[in-house]
């Protein structure tokens, strides 16, 4: 399948793959494994729009409990990466994708397995905060009732909202427009939302890129706090913010040679202090991007 | 401390080419409403004449009785009752249709070639002239279809369902139109915030595109409706041009509806039956003016919140 992509003129780095191909194996050396448990292994992950391809040989293991950052310049495919671990790609025509991501060692590509049951388990948070325009109740609800929730609907609606740090806000009232919150209450609503469903991952694109500092730092807060009981992976644009909560952060690029692949991936720590990739660093010391 | 005032050299009255941009563009303003008011003039008369001929024709027993050979004793009971026959059938063949088209073509169909020439088609249909959607409706509703031997539409003859059935073909292509637009109005983000907790395909259509459309629906519905309350063509094509005596009361009636009465009364050579006609345009013309302003404040309605 590449080879069809590859006969095109921009896409001549690709054709070297086996051989000429020098970044494949140079990345492979800043790219680590972590230590802790895997919960998502992306293998070898390419991405094409159309003929266009947005994510060329990425590999990435991202760990259970730990919260996994995304950062890269606009169009480096990070968004494209993050929205292939729930299959939210497929919702675009004219995708196609190669290589595998495994969730607990399933490939969710795989034969015979549902995008419904993928995303229930692996939850997501959007750029712009996006309530259904219902009320909270129901927004919180949405998920747990279309997943077939029998048990106690205001102990759920309870207990998420208060895990997503909104229930003294709106505990008196529940059946207010969603929309009606403020900006940062909607999305730490829409976190609500997604932890009714009990999943095992949530996906955050730019969670905070249309809240205010105060609203951000009460969601950077929520995420510490959930990730002690889920894994969270999280695009943004913000190197600060990428610093100050994430546990590990991959770097991405698009040069004039590969479109959306890896450069660097380790602990946040060893990223911010001590990149090993000249574009690493560049990039984080805002010297380019 | 005083700053000194700089010297005055400039003027910034308009001159030269800004001064005729200028006189243009006021000019283009009264141009524009000239053209406004010839529309607007040629309706104001047309009502003013309406209402002047048959404005003292309106009175309650007007509306309630059947139509008559003596001008003074014909009313509208039995046409009224066919238009309203006919357009609750009709609405209620159209819509689900139409509903369900729009729907499959923006969330299921594939997006390709296919989609593009149906969607263009759909387009052309909504401008198909109305006898020729009574034609076929005579064709196949009227006279039943056959194909191979075997009957797939009976013969309806020219009764309320055959009419219905007729007008809900010709309001369909409008009807889809508004519904694709008004599906493609809900925003993407409440579609991939819904299939991102694990709903499927067809409960984000059902729980958050649908209710988001409704009113877009409503109104497009509505506006269709309007103009199929006002239809003579197709309906005199497939035969609801007869005399009424009766209250309907089955689909296999025969009827009539307004606006044929209304043409029936003109092609009567007595003046009193002018009268009549102006009388009947009234009625229909507030029918008309109704539904519209009904879609309006739902549209009003909806956008608010």
């Amino acid at each position: 399948m590449p080879n069809s992509i590859s006969l095109q003129p921009s896409e001549i780095g690709q054709r070297a793959d086996s051989g000429t191909f020098s970044g494949i194996s140079l990345e492979a050396e800043n790219v680590i494994v972590p230590n802790e448990p895997i919960a998502i292994s992306i293998e070898d992950w390419n991405l094409w729009y159309g003929s266009k391809q947005a994510v060329t040989h990425v590999s990435l293991k991202i760990p259970e409990n730990k919260i996994t950052a995304l950062i890269g310049p606009s169009g480096c495919g990070k968004s494209t990466l993050l929205r292939s671990i729930n299959r939210m790609n497929d919702l675009i025509p004219t995708v196609r994708s190669e290589g595998t991501v495994s969730y607990r060692g399933v490939n969710l590509y795989g034969p015979g397995i549902d995008p419904v049951e993928v995303r229930r388990r692996i939850g997501m948070v959007f750029q712009k905060p996006n309530p259904f325009p219902k009320s909270i109740f129901d927004n919180v609800m949405f998920g747990a009732k279309v997943n077939g929730f029998k048990g106690n609907q205001n102990e759920l609606v309870e207990r998420c909202l208060r895990r997503a740090a909104l229930w003294d806000e709106v505990k008196d009232n529940l059946k207010k427009s969603g929309l009606a919150l403020s900006g940062g209450q909607q999305q730490r609503l829409c976190i609500a939302r997604a932890i009714a469903n009990q999943p095992d991952i949530i996906l955050m694109d730019e969670p905070c890129s249309a809240l205010d500092p105060i609203a951000t730092l009460k969601i950077e807060d929520l995420m510490r706090q959930l990730v002690k009981e889920y894994t969270i992976v999280i695009v943004t644009h913000n190197m600060q913010q990428a610093a100050r909560v994430s546990d590990y952060t991959a770097f991405m690029l698009t040069d004039e040679r590969v479109t959306g692949h890896l450069i660097e991936y380790r602990s946040t720590a060893d990223i911010f202090t001590n990149p090993k990739d000249k574009r690493t660093e560049d990039y984080i010391s805002g010297r380019f991007g | 401390m005083t700053s000194p005032e700089l010297p005055v050299e400039i003027s910034l009255r308009a001159e030269g080419p800004v001064a005729r941009r200028q006189m243009l563009s006021r000019a283009s303003r009264y141009v524009l409403l000239g053209a406004t008011l010839i529309g607007v003039g040629v309706l104001a008369f047309l009502t003013y004449d309406v209402v002047r001929t048959g404005g003292g024709r309106l009175d309650w027993d007007f509306l309630t009785t059947y139509p008559s050979r003596r001008a003074a004793d014909a009313g509208l009971r039995s046409s009224i009752l066919g238009t309203a026959w006919v357009m609750a059938l009709t609405v209620s063949l159209a819509i689900p249709v139409a509903v369900g088209t729009a729907i499959f073509m923006e969330e299921f169909a594939p997006k390709g070639k296919a989609l593009s020439v149906i969607r263009l088609n759909i387009a052309n249909l909504a401008g198909v002239p109305s006898i020729i959607y009574g034609i076929l409706g005579l064709a196949v509703f009227v006279r039943g279809f056959e194909l191979g031997g075997i009957q797939l539409i009976p013969a309806l003859g020219p009764s309320i369902i055959a009419g219905a059935l007729t007008l809900a073909l010709m309001i369909l292509p409008m009807t889809v139109i508004a519904s694709v637009e008004a599906i493609r109005q809900v925003p993407p983000s409440l579609r991939d915030g819904s299939l991102a907790l694990g709903a499927s395909r067809w409960q984000t259509v059902w729980h958050h595109t649908l209710p988001g459309a409704v009113p877009g629906i409503m109104t497009g519905t509505i506006l269709a409706v309007a103009r199929a309350a006002g239809e003579t063509a197709a309906l005199i094509v497939i035969g609801a041009f007869a005399f009424i005596a009766f209250d309907n009361s089955s689909i296999n009636d025969s009827f009539t509806v307004v606006p044929i009465q209304i043409y029936n009364w003109t092609t009567l050579p007595q003046e009193a039956f002018r009268v009549n006609a102006s009388a009947g345009i009234i009625v229909l013309m507030v029918a008309v003016l109704s539904l519209n302003l009904i879609a309006v404040l739902i549209r009003e309605r909806f956008s608010r919140k």
